[in-house]
C-alpha cells in the first residue's frame, strides 16, 4: 500500500484523496515512512516536520469529510520545501551555519500559499549554502546524494528537492532557480522542474541570493504535477516589489493539451551555441533524439543562433556575486543568526568579520569577494557595468530568436551528474555546468527541464531544457508534456 | 599576469568583513584569480552604446499605499537576536573610547 502511494503522481494522489479513496494522512504518513527508510542515505531533508505535516493532512481530510470542496487541486498531497523559504514552524537555514536553527518570525508568501492550498509540508530540503552552486556539496549539513548513483551529486542548488522526488520521499517539491538551481538538479535526477518567468512567483520570504535572478518554482516527477504546483504558487504579491501583476499563464491546461501529443504548428529552435562538442557525447545523443521526437510530434524544428550566449557565463558570474555581496551583508551577527567572538574584547566590526568567517562556507566567501571586487570603484565599469550590458545583448538574442520560433531547446546540463568531490576544489569547472541554464535567468524568462532518458555512455539521467519568452510559461508545459508522453517511462532510480 | 594578487584578496576579505585565515587566503587567491581571468573576457564584448540591464523586471519604483498594517511585535522581532537588553538588540562596542 505505502509503496504504491509513494510512487504515484501527485495528480493521481490528489484525485484519490479528493474522492476519499485514500486519506491525506495515509499519503503523508507513507512519505514520512519513506523518508525514515531512505533519507539516511540520501540526505535530502535538513528538517522533517512529521507532526505538523500530519496535522495539515488531517485538516484536509476533515474538510473533505465535512463535504467541503478541496482547497486546491493539490489539497492533501504532501510536498518538500527548499530550506530557503521562511517558515514559522520549522527552522530556515539556507544550509548555512550562520542561520543554524533560525526560526523566522514570518512565513514566505509561497509558504502561505502552500498552507492555504492544503498542501502538507513534509520538511525542508537540503541545498547548496545560500543557493550558490550546482552540486549540493557545499551544504553546512553534508552533501545530498543522487538516488541514481549515491556516489554522485544530485545537482544544485536544489539537490535536496530533486533527490527527494527521485527517491520517492515526496511527490512534489519547491525549488529556486538563480542560474539553473531548479533545472540542473531536475536534469541529473530525471525529474521535472520549472523556473517560471521572473516576478511571477513571489520572492517575499525567499532568502535572497541574487535578487534580479532569483525565482522560486515547482518541481515534480511529471510535467502535469509540476504544472499543478505552478498554478498554486504563482500570482501577484504586493509584498514583493518585483512581482508582476499579470494573470498566471494557463499552465495546467497547456500540460493537458500537450499530453495529447500534437505539436503541429509549434516552432522549436535549437540553440546552436548550446550544442557543443565539449558537451558529454551521451548528453548530445539524448538531446538529438529528443529533438527528433519533437519533429515526429509535428513540431517544426529550426536552428537558431544566439551569439552572445557565449558570454552568459562571465556575465552571470559578475552580476550574481555582485548582488550576493550586497544581499549577504545583512548577515552581520547583530540582529539574528550566529554571533562569534562577542567576549568584550572585540569591536562590533571584528565580531562581524569573525562571525562571517565562521558562519559562511567557502563558496559563499568566494562569491562575496568576487562581488565586492566587481563593485569596487576601480573595476565597476569594466566588470559589473559590462556584465549588465552583456545582459542586454543576451536578452536581444532571445528576442530575435523568438521572432522566429515559439520555444527554444537545449540540453539542460552539458554533463550527467559527476562524482561527489570531483569539482569541489575547482569552482570554475563547477560553474561551467551552468552554461545552458544561465541565459534565461539573465533575461528573466521561463524555462523547464524534462528528463530525456539515460545517457548511452554512462546510464545516468539527462535533461531536455525548454525555454520560452517572458510570461509564456504555458508553452513550456505544452511542449514538455507532449515530449514526455512520446518519450515514455524512463524507469526509477536504484534508491527508489 | 594574474587577475588578482593575494594581497588584493586579503584587502577584499577585509572589505567583505570576512576574517579569513592565512590558509583560506592562499586557497582563495588562486581560485579567485582563475574565476576573474575567465570573467574578464567580458570587457571587450559590449559597445559603449549598449544600455545596461540591471533587472529583467519592467516595473520600476514600485510603491505601495502608505497605510498602517500589522507588523512584528517587539518580542517576535527580538526572538532570534544573539543578545537583547531592555527590548533592544544588544551589540558589541561600535565606537572606541572617547569617540
Amino acid at each position: 500500500m505505502s509503496g504504491e502511494l509513494t510512487t504515484s503522481t501527485a495528480a493521481e494522489l490528489a484525485q484519490r484523496i479528493h474522492a476519499r479513496e485514500v486519506s491525506s494522512v495515509e499519503v503523508t504518513q507513507a512519505h514520512l515512512d519513506r523518508i525514515a527508510e531512505v533519507d539516511g542515505e540520501i540526505n535530502a531533508f535538513l528538517h522533517v516536520a512529521g507532526e505538523r505535516a500530519l496535522e495539515a493532512a488531517a485538516a484536509v481530510d476533515a474538510a473533505l469529510a465535512a463535504g467541503a470542496a478541496p482547497a486546491s487541486p493539490l489539497a492533501g498531497v504532501p510536498l518538500a520545501l527548499k530550506d530557503v523559504f521562511t517558515t514559522t514552524d520549522m527552522p530556515t537555514t539556507c544550509a548555512s551555519k550562520i542561520l543554524e536553527g533560525w526560526m523566522s518570525p514570518y512565513d514566505a508568501t509561497l509558504t502561505g500559499k502552500l498552507r492555504a492550498a492544503g498542501i502538507p509540508i513534509l520538511g525542508k530540503t537540503n541545498m547548496v549554502e545560500f543557493a550558490m552552486g550546482s552540486s549540493t556539496e557545499n551544504s553546512a549539513y553534508g552533501p545530498t546524494r543522487n538516488p541514481w548513483d549515491t556516489t554522485r551529486i544530485p545537482g544544485g542548488s536544489g539537490g535536496g528537492s530533486a533527490a527527494a522526488l527521485a527517491s520517492h520521499q515526496a511527490p512534489l517539491a519547491i525549488g529556486t532557480d538563480t542560474g539553473g538551481s531548479i533545472r540542473q538538479p531536475a536534469a541529473v535526477t530525471a525529474t521535472v522542474g520549472t523556473k517560471p518567468t521572473y516576478g511571477t512567483v513571489s520572492r517575499y520570504g525567499l532568502v535572497a541570493c541574487a535578487s534580479s535572478l532569483d525565482q522560486g518554482g515547482p518541481c515534480g516527477r511529471t510535467v502535469l504535477d509540476t504544472a499543478l504546483l505552478h498554478e498554486v504558487i504563482a500570482g501577484y504579491d504586493p509584498r514583493d516589489s518585483t512581482s508582476r501583476n499579470v494573470p498566471v499563464p494557463p499552465v495546467v491546461e497547456a500540460a493537458r493539451r500537450g499530453a495529447e501529443g500534437d505539436l503541429r504548428g509549434v516552432k522549436v529552435g535549437v540553440v546552436k551555441e548550446l550544442h557543443s562538442d565539449s558537451y558529454q557525447s551521451g548528453v548530445l545523443a539524448s538531446f538529438d533524439a529528443a529533438v527528433a521526437q519533437l519533429k515526429e510530434l509535428g513540431a517544426e524544428v529550426v536552428e537558431v543562433s544566439c551569439p552572445h550566449f557565449e558570454y552568459g557565463l562571465p556575465s552571470y558570474y559578475l552580476v550574481m556575486p555582485s548582488e550576493v555581496s550586497s544581499n549577504l551583508a545583512r548577515f552581520d551577527a547583530m540582529r539574528y543568526g550566529l554571533r562569534v567572538g562577542d567576549d568584550g574584547t572585540h569591536s562590533a566590526e571584528q565580531v562581524m568579520a569573525m562571525t562571517r568567517a565562521a558562519g559562511f562556507g567557502p563558496e559563499v566567501k568566494r562569491r562575496i569577494m568576487i562581488g565586492t571586487y566587481a563593485l569596487s570603484a576601480g573595476y565597476y565599469d569594466a566588470y559589473y557595468g559590462q556584465a549588465l550590458k552583456v545582459r542586454t545583448l543576451i536578452a536581444r538574442d532571445f528576442d530575435a530568436a523568438y521572432e522566429q520560433v515559439d520555444v527554444l531547446v537545449s540540453p539542460t546540463s552539458p554533463f550527467t551528474p559527476w562524482k561527489l568531490g570531483e569539482k569541489v576544489d575547482d569552482p570554475l569547472a563547477m560553474y561551467l555546468s551552468d552554461l545552458c541554464t544561465l541565459p534565461t535567468n539573465l533575461a528573466g524568462h521561463p524555462a523547464m527541464s524534462v528528463p530525456s532518458g539515460l545517457s548511452e555512455d554512462d546510464g545516468l539521467p539527462v535533461g531536455l531544457q525548454i525555454m520560452a519568452p517572458a510570461l509564456a510559461d504555458d508553452r513550456l508545459y505544452r511542449v514538455g508534456a507532449a515530449y514526455e508522453a512520446a518519450r515514455g517511462p524512463i524507469g526509477v532510480a536504484p534508491v527508489a | 599576469m594574474p587577475a588578482i594578487s593575494r594581497d588584493e584578496v586579503a584587502h577584499l576579505a577585509r572589505l567583505s568583513r570576512l576574517a579569513l585565515s592565512d590558509a583560506e587566503l592562499d586557497q582563495f587567491a588562486g581560485q579567485l584569480d582563475s574565476i576573474l581571468s575567465h570573467v574578464r573576457t567580458i570587457s571587450e564584448v559590449a559597445a559603449a552604446d549598449v544600455p545596461a540591464t540591471a533587472s529583467p523586471d519592467p516595473e520600476v519604483n514600485v510603491t505601495r499605499p502608505d497605510v498602517v498594517a500589522p507588523g512584528l511585535t517587539p518580542d517576535q522581532a527580538l526572538a532570534a537576536a544573539p543578545a537583547v537588553e531592555e527590548q533592544r538588540f544588544m551589540v558589541p562596542q561600535i565606537l572606541g573610547e572617547g569617540e
